[in-house]
């Protein structure tokens, strides 16, 4: 019909939708619909027996537990870095700008090494924290301070641009209004930039989730302890239990989609009340 | 309430942005700051508004020295260019800001505050709107808000930074006569800063005319479009020609060609700039030569009330445009037409000397 039909100055919507199917399921879906497959192979009562073995149970705990709070920590810190890089200028300002990518482009293992040697009880900062009785490597604790270093980026890069576009004058209005400090950033800046803080949020959670190479060393891999949910499934690997490893997977899968299924929810519902859906 | 700004001093880096100022606003009034832009005329709106920080110099609120001020205890209401209204807010919740963020002992309940902002809402006649987010107003109607807002706080003066400037010509005309019968119901200490010098003359009871961090000339607005004081106000407001001369006998020596009109105090040989609006000009079609400028005639536009010429000096005044407006039956009682050359006598010269002159016209 052309009475439907729009025109738009760079054609190809089938192409690309075609393209975007096509490569999602070669990248992405496929992989994870194996993961499923592989898992059929158990029975409900093995598969049952498989994810909540004490040990795996354990791990969830500390896999989602830490990734949630090391989110969080890097929302605070990482809305504070943001803040200083976009509202001041200081000597060192670029390098520090590109000092925050490293976590991403650091090859986790290096990460992982070099924070255990740090912790470690005869480490630089291990052997002022042990006499304090705070230890770090090989406890969960460890495994927090690997899953902040590596999430950080996320919330800095996601929360700078926005924060770039807040005009001061924003603030201005506020403080001329009667507001005090804690009040212009409670009530005017806080909710302008809470969408891209809860978008780095999930994005720094999902990184720490999935992480395995810079954990592994810090974390010390103590049964019931320290041991992180992608630990249990390459140790099922490494004993050639393909589908116990794909069955915790799955576990992992389903949880990482419902919270960041929530977080889209709690997105979408901000920005309704906020009115800039409309 | 009264402002006093005493010896106000601002530098940014090297560029001086206020130089030794010192004004006087009287309560109740509504005055325009004017100048073109870079003038320092947002700049000390801000000092006022204590928004900067003048290096030196004080702000008197009501005879006090407010200098020390912070803006949040200051109650000055500001209205920003761009509306500042908080995106995420409803234009109800925008309006009770102000009064929502006051200490608890001193925060009105919230039925008394919805009274409040339903009473702004209807004086500036947007209260159907209450419910909407800014980003669903029309610009026009965001300022309002924004003025509202800033009235919520029962402030003792209103600043309001190029308030129009992000607006429509339309609008921007509707908005004007609005904020001046507002201003004569609420009668706030009101100053405006802006760049729009028909704004200015329309909207205010006085007109404080800047310049590069210097005030140029203070008075209403019939004061500084009649008498304007210098040559920067001359050319800033209205349209304006202007002829560069020498002192010579009793007249003025413009490259080839003479005007007889009295140059006062200059001394003989002086080097001046005479102006003259296109009102004060007219157009002779056979005078002798040494008798007003040469000029040839490049456009007529007689599609308004009064016909407009344009046109291109000639001897010694090439390159130069003049615009005459005269009567419609002025044009055709002479039967002008485009490409004659014609003579341009001035009924009227106000003439500066020439190195004051160099600021004229800057603002054009």
């Amino acid at each position: 019909m052309s009475a439907t039909k729009t025109f738009r100055v760079l054609p190809g919507f089938n192409l690309t939708l075609g393209y975007t199917l096509g490569y999602l399921s070669l990248i992405v879906l496929i992989p994870l619909a194996a993961v499923f497959l592989k898992t059929a192979e158990l029975s409900l009562d093995e598969f049952w027996n498989v994810v909540t073995a004490p040990r795996v149970l354990a791990s969830y705990k500390l896999s989602f537990g830490m990734s949630l709070l090391a989110a969080a920590i890097n929302a605070v810190f990482g809305l504070m870095l943001a803040w200083a890089l976009v509202r001041y200028s200081f000597p060192g300002k670029k390098l520090i700008d590109a000092l925050v990518d490293l976590p991403f482009a650091l090859p986790t293992a290096v990460a992982g090494i070099s924070l255990t040697a740090l912790y470690a009880k005869n480490g630089w900062f291990g052997q002022y924290l042990d006499p304090l009785g705070i230890q770090v490597a090989f406890k969960p604790l460890g495994v927090l301070v690997a899953l902040v270093f590596i999430g950080l980026p996320f919330v800095v890069r996601t929360v700078q641009p926005i924060l770039e576009d807040l005009d001061t004058e924003l603030e201005e209005a506020a403080t001329s209004l009667g507001a005090r400090r804690w009040q212009a950033f409670r009530h005017v800046i806080l909710p302008i930039l809470f969408p891209a803080l809860l978008t780095g949020f999930a994005l720094a959670f999902a990184r720490a989730v999935g992480e395995y190479g810079s954990v592994i060393f810090i974390a010390g891999n103590i049964p019931m302890v320290s041991e992180i949910t992608p630990l249990m499934i390459i140790t099922k690997l490494e004993q050639y239990d393909y589908a116990g490893a794909t069955a915790i997977a799955t576990v992992m899968l389903l949880l990482s989609f419902i919270l960041l299924l929530i977080i889209n929810g709690l997105q979408a519902w901000t920005a309704k009340r906020t009115g800039r859906d409309r | 309430m009264s402002i006093q700004v005493r010896n106000i001093q601002k530098q940014f880096g090297a560029f001086t942005a206020l130089d030794d100022i010192s004004l006087d606003f009287p309560t109740g009034e509504l005055v325009a700051l004017l100048g073109p832009s870079g003038c320092g005329k947002t700049t000390l709106l801000r000092i006022i508004a204590g928004l900067e920080q003048a290096d030196s110099g004080q702000v008197l609120l009501d005879g006090e020295d407010a200098s020390g001020t912070h803006v949040r205890d200051r109650q000055v209401g500001f209205v920003f260019q761009h509306y500042a209204l908080f995106r995420h807010m409803t234009v109800f919740d925008n309006v009770a800001f102000g009064m929502r963020m006051k200490p608890r002992r001193e925060r009105p309940s919230e039925k008394q505050i919805a009274q409040k902002v339903h009473e702004l809402l209807n004086l500036v006649q947007l209260d159907w709107l209450a419910d909407r987010f800014p980003s669903q107003l029309s610009g026009g109607q965001r300022q309002r808000i924004a003025l509202a807002r800033a009235l919520a706080v029962e402030p003792r003066v209103l600043l309001l930074d190029e308030p129009f400037g992000a607006l429509d010509a339309k609008v921007r005309k509707e908005l004007r006569r609005w904020l001046r019968k507002l201003h004569d119901d609420l009668h706030i200490t009101s100053i405006f800063v802006t760049h729009d010098q028909e704004e200015a003359l329309e909207v205010a009871d006085r007109v404080v005319l800047m310049n590069h961090g210097h005030v140029e000339q203070i008075g209403t607005p019939e004061e500084v479009y009649r008498h304007p004081a210098t040559p920067f106000v001359y050319g800033f407001l209205g349209a304006v020609n202007f002829f560069h001369g020498r002192v010579e006998g009793d007249g003025l020596r413009v490259g080839d060609d003479h005007l007889n009109h009295a140059a006062g105090s200059f001394g003989q040989g002086a080097e001046v700039v005479a102006f003259a609006r296109p009102h004060e000009l007219d157009i002779v079609v056979d005078g002798a030569a040494g008798q007003g400028i040469a000029a040839r005639i490049s456009r007529i536009l007689a599609f308004g009330v009064t016909a407009r010429v344009e046109l291109d000096g000639l001897n010694g005044a090439t390159g130069q445009h003049f615009e005459v407006e005269l009567t419609r039956e002025r044009v055709s009682e002479l039967s002008l037409e485009e490409g004659q050359s014609v003579r341009l006598l001035p009924s009227r010269l106000s003439i500066f000397e020439q190195s004051h002159a160099a600021t004229a016209g800057a603002g054009k």
